[in-house]
């Protein structure tokens, strides 16, 4: 197979961007995916793209602001300086691309208001928008004429002499294993929900980038923080946005009380995701919920608001809940999201810190919800996600094609790698039914995720969850494929997103033991309060084997011009 | 409820694959979805069950396939709202695309399509500092055609693909709408033109499939016929079947009847003698069945407040026209 300068593994929004600017730079690209481009996950992002834009007034310093609280502190100031920065710059380059945003009435781009920020700078596309601007992606790299490899599952990361040379994946067609050269490897896999159950992701978001990179050798940082998004239906986790909230939409509890006014007097159901969701299982667990949930009430907003720019919801409603939201409220409750935490990388997206200060992989880049750089630190806003895929996207791109250009490949043993993966596949394959299943054991994982790992944590509930994890690990190394041939073998690729689910689903919990406070998303009830003397700093978890806990160490987190502050909404 | 599901299944690795039919029965709840039923059987019972599923939640687009004979997404489907009386459904692969596997299909013929529309922005002159200036109105019609998924279910179910698979079909040229309709596009003439070829817009037979199965509201057939208008509307009528659209209308105007047998003298013109000299065939079958059309008509007395009316409706047409947003669900 010829050698490829950048290779870039997922193709949501990160990936595509990442991928078109090392076009752009001239390298030669190849784009690889699980599913089909318009398939990805980033489809799912609802509300809209922050951005602050200095001709509407609006300064990237207050966004950057916003984020740094909405981080609770713990996202690197240097890297929310630079997405916000360059947000306004990577959205009018969206639109140019072709995103069809909505306008204002001077046919401008047009806002909406969004959860943890004092303005309105959130660009939306009705509630399509990670969907109108993913299909726009792809229609670019239709133009392109970039290299895909469409449903193509990346099974290991090749690592040589410390630098990454590429990858090894089966096209889940034929099932033909193969190994593909590149001088640099883009993951930008997104995130790891299924690891819980129920998560507001797809059935794609295994966390497969996230543990590649971890077994390569490169380190995972902030784990332990795992957002619950405030409104996801009950039972099957199905998203409705925080754009409902920031239209208007207000939260009640069984006696039809706002009763975000107790829990933030000014921001209402506009504070922070952590802190909505807190304050709903509080109400919850407090018995002032209904059948396990809270509502969401949109009536007010008047059925033409809610056709025009919550379509999608209205649509959702009726579908998944049975419920009409321009007649009657939703019920709803915290649902597993969204990963802050990721592949550890510098703000050029490198896997790799020149200056020594963490140990990584050359050559290999992360960007998307796979990636840590940090920016969203303990919690995420919304709408940053979006913002974060495509800034970080197109810097790791760039950075990738400037460093392909003059390091060649050295000569490899294709067929070594081809054949370490060809043997993994046939074990599976070959292994004997013993009674247990894929499927049981993803679910006992996500339960017990959910259940231990979720808005509220104590030491004695994780530990319980580290030896779950430990015996589902040894249940996993015995079950069997049970569908034994090559071609589109779906049994087959679930077994193998466990293996990088379990990694993942463990990484979260050894992170979650190791930080005894509690800060953004991470909230411990044995330990209540954030504590910076001693907290203010990143947790990095480095593989050392299956059946070794990882070596832990820490990293400082950058402060700019933003120093910690009592977070009150 | 206990339901079954008879699942169309194909095994290329079989000795000999064919495909057949494979009964599941299982135990559903009053809201499952068709998906929830099959990842249930995938989960449970046949690990070796091979569809396509991710979102769960209509918006990714993996998971159309036929149920009950129709194009639908199963993430959308409730198992209650499709099951007959037997509480028996059927679920196949979806149509016109070549089967992988089981409810898996190729869908690389239908990018093929999509990617032979142009499917990128192309604005003339040059990029300006800030966004483009639209109005909102455009856009939010433009977003009731980003609605699609690119699932498929209009591809599997449109008549004209199952007898003619050089037709791009109803996403594709939803696609193409998307930029014609695009006021920053600058490119509409020479698309419109490039649509008007052999498999473009005049291929479709107005047969409302896609629109009825479409799971997003895209109605890809709509589309297609306002590409029609404004094909003829920028002066591109040298197509037979924009000749026919227009033929069609002045016979009518005319005489206020379709006179059958000027229409195709119209459309492929009165010298055009090896066309004509084809329908000839055609002619001789009807003639014996007295289904060929007359040259003599008798006038018809109020034929001149038929024209009035014809007018004041081509006028009402012209003033929508002129509004692009009030074509979203019109034909």
């Amino acid at each position: 197979m010829q050698e490829y300068h950048v290779l870039v593994i997922g193709a949501g929004l990160a990936g595509m961007r990442a991928a078109l600017e090392a076009h752009k730079q001239g390298a030669r690209v190849a784009l690889m995916s699980k599913v089909h481009p318009v398939r990805s996950h980033s489809n799912a992002a609802q509300g809209g793209i922050n951005a602050a834009l200095t001709d509407r007034g609006d300064r990237w310093e207050d966004h950057a602001y916003d984020t740094v609280k909405g981080s609770d502190w713990l996202g690197d100031q240097d890297a929310i300086e630079v997405m916000c920065k360059e947000a306004g710059q990577e959205l009018i380059s969206l639109e140019h691309m072709g995103v069809i945003f909505n306008r204002d009435e001077q046919g401008r781009l047009g806002t909406r208001a969004f959860g943890g920020q004092r303005r309105a700078r959130t660009f939306f596309v009705a509630d399509i928008t990670g969907q109108a601007i993913l299909h726009v992606m792809y229609e670019q790299i239709l133009k392109s004429g970039i290299a895909l490899f469409e449903e193509w599952f990346c099974t290991d990361l090749v690592v040589e002499n410390g630098r990454c040379v590429g990858c090894v994946a089966m096209e889940i067609r034929t099932g033909r294993v193969a190994f593909i050269p590149a001088r640099t490897v883009i993951l930008a896999t997104g995130g790891l929900g299924r690891v819980f159950e129920p998560s507001t992701n797809a059935l794609i978001c295994t966390g497969d980038g996230m543990a590649l990179a971890y077994r390569a050798g490169v380190p995972l940082m902030d784990m332990e923080m795992v957002q619950y998004h405030p409104t996801t239906l009950k039972g099957s986790g199905v998203l409705i946005t925080e754009g409902a909230r920031g239209e208007g939409a207000y939260l009640l509890n069984k006696d039809g009380e706002r009763f975000m006014a107790r829990y933030a007097p000014t921001m209402m159901e506009l504070a922070s995701r952590d802190v909505v969701s807190r304050a709903e299982m509080t109400e919850i667990a407090e018995g002032r919920g209904v059948d396990g949930c809270v509502l969401l009430d949109c009536r007010h907003l008047g059925e033409k608001k809610i056709r025009e720019r919550l379509s999608q919801i209205y649509e959702i409603g009726l579908d998944f809940a049975g419920v009409d939201i321009t007649k009657e409220p939703i019920p709803i409750r915290p649902g597993m999201h969204y990963q802050m935490g990721g592949i550890k990388t510098d703000i050029w997206g490198r896997c790799w810190d020149p200056q020594g200060k963490w140990q990584g992989v050359e050559g290999l880049f992360a960007a998307g919800e796979c990636a840590c750089v940090s920016v969203h630190g303990g919690n995420r806003l919304g709408a940053n996600s979006l913002l974060d895929t495509v800034v970080f996207g197109r810097r790791a791109g760039a950075t990738a094609a400037q460093w392909a250009q003059d390091k060649p490949l050295p000569t490899l043993n294709d067929a070594h790698w081809v054949q370490k993966t060809e043997t993994r596949i046939r074990t599976l394959l070959a292994r004997e039914n013993n009674g247990d299943t894929v499927a049981r054991i993803r679910w006992e994982m996500g339960t017990t995720m959910d259940q231990f790992l979720g808005v509220f944590r104590e030491q004695e509930g994780m530990e319980q969850a580290l030896r779950t994890l430990r015996q589902l690990r040894q249940r996993y190394n015995k079950v069997s494929v049970r569908d034994k041939g090559r071609t589109f073998n779906t049994a087959l690729i679930f077994a193998l997103e466990l293996d990088y689910m379990l990694e993942c689903a463990e990484a979260i919990v050894r992170s979650g033991l190791e930080r005894k406070e509690s800060r953004g998303a991470h909230y411990r009830r044995d330990f209540p309060k954030r504590d910076d003397a001693n907290w203010l700093k990143h947790i990095l978890l480095y593989w050392r084997g299956e059946n070794d806990p990882p070596t832990i160490t820490y990293l400082p987190v950058t402060i700019t011009q933003w120093p910690p502050e009592k977070r009150v909404y | 409820m206990r339901i079954t599901i008879k699942v169309r299944r194909f095994n290329p690795e079989a000795p000999k694959p064919q495909p057949y039919w494979q009964d599941y029965t299982l135990e559903v709840t009053k809201t499952s979805t068709v998906l929830d039923a099959l990842i249930r059987i995938r989960e449970e019972v046949d690990e070796s069950l091979a569809l396509r599923c991710s979102c769960r939640s209509a918006i990714c687009g993996s998971c159309a396939m036929r149920i009950n004979g129709h194009a639908s997404l199963a993430c959308k489907t409730k198992v209650s709202a499709v099951v007959d009386a037997h509480n028996t459904l059927t679920v196949e692969p979806m149509g016109n695309l070549p089967v992988i596997k089981d409810l898996v299909v190729d869908m690389t013929p239908h990018w093929h399509k999509v990617r032979a529309v142009e499917p990128w922005l192309q604005p003339v002159g040059p990029e300006p500092q800030g966004e483009y200036l639209a109005p909102n109105e455009a856009m939010l019609h433009l977003a009731g055609v980003m609605n699609c998924i690119m699932c498929g279910a209009c591809v599997s179910d449109c008549t004209v693909l199952e007898v003619d698979s050089n037709f791009l079909g109803p996403a594709a040229l939803a696609k193409a709408y998307r930029f014609v309709a695009d006021p920053r596009d600058g490119m509409t003439k020479e698309r419109l033109a490039k649509y008007n070829a052999y498999g473009g817009i005049w291929d479709c037979t107005r047969c409302y499939e896609c629109v009825q199965v479409c799971p997003k509201g895209v109605a890809p057939m709509d589309r297609i016929m306002a590409m029609r208008e404004r094909a003829i509307g920028m002066g591109l009528k040298d197509t037979y079947g924009a000749r026919h659209t227009l033929a069609f209308e002045e016979l009518v105007e005319h005489s206020g009847r379709l006179d059958e047998l000027r229409l195709p003298l119209k459309t492929f013109g009165y010298t055009n003698i090896p066309k004509l000299v084809g329908l000839l065939p055609i002619a001789l079958r009807a003639l014996p069945k007295q289904k060929a059309p007359s040259p003599f008509h008798k006038p018809i007395p109020e034929v001149k407040s038929f024209q009035t009316t014809f007018r004041k409706a081509r006028q009402a047409a012209e003033t929508e026209r002129q509004a692009p947003t009030s074509q979203a669900h019109h034909g």
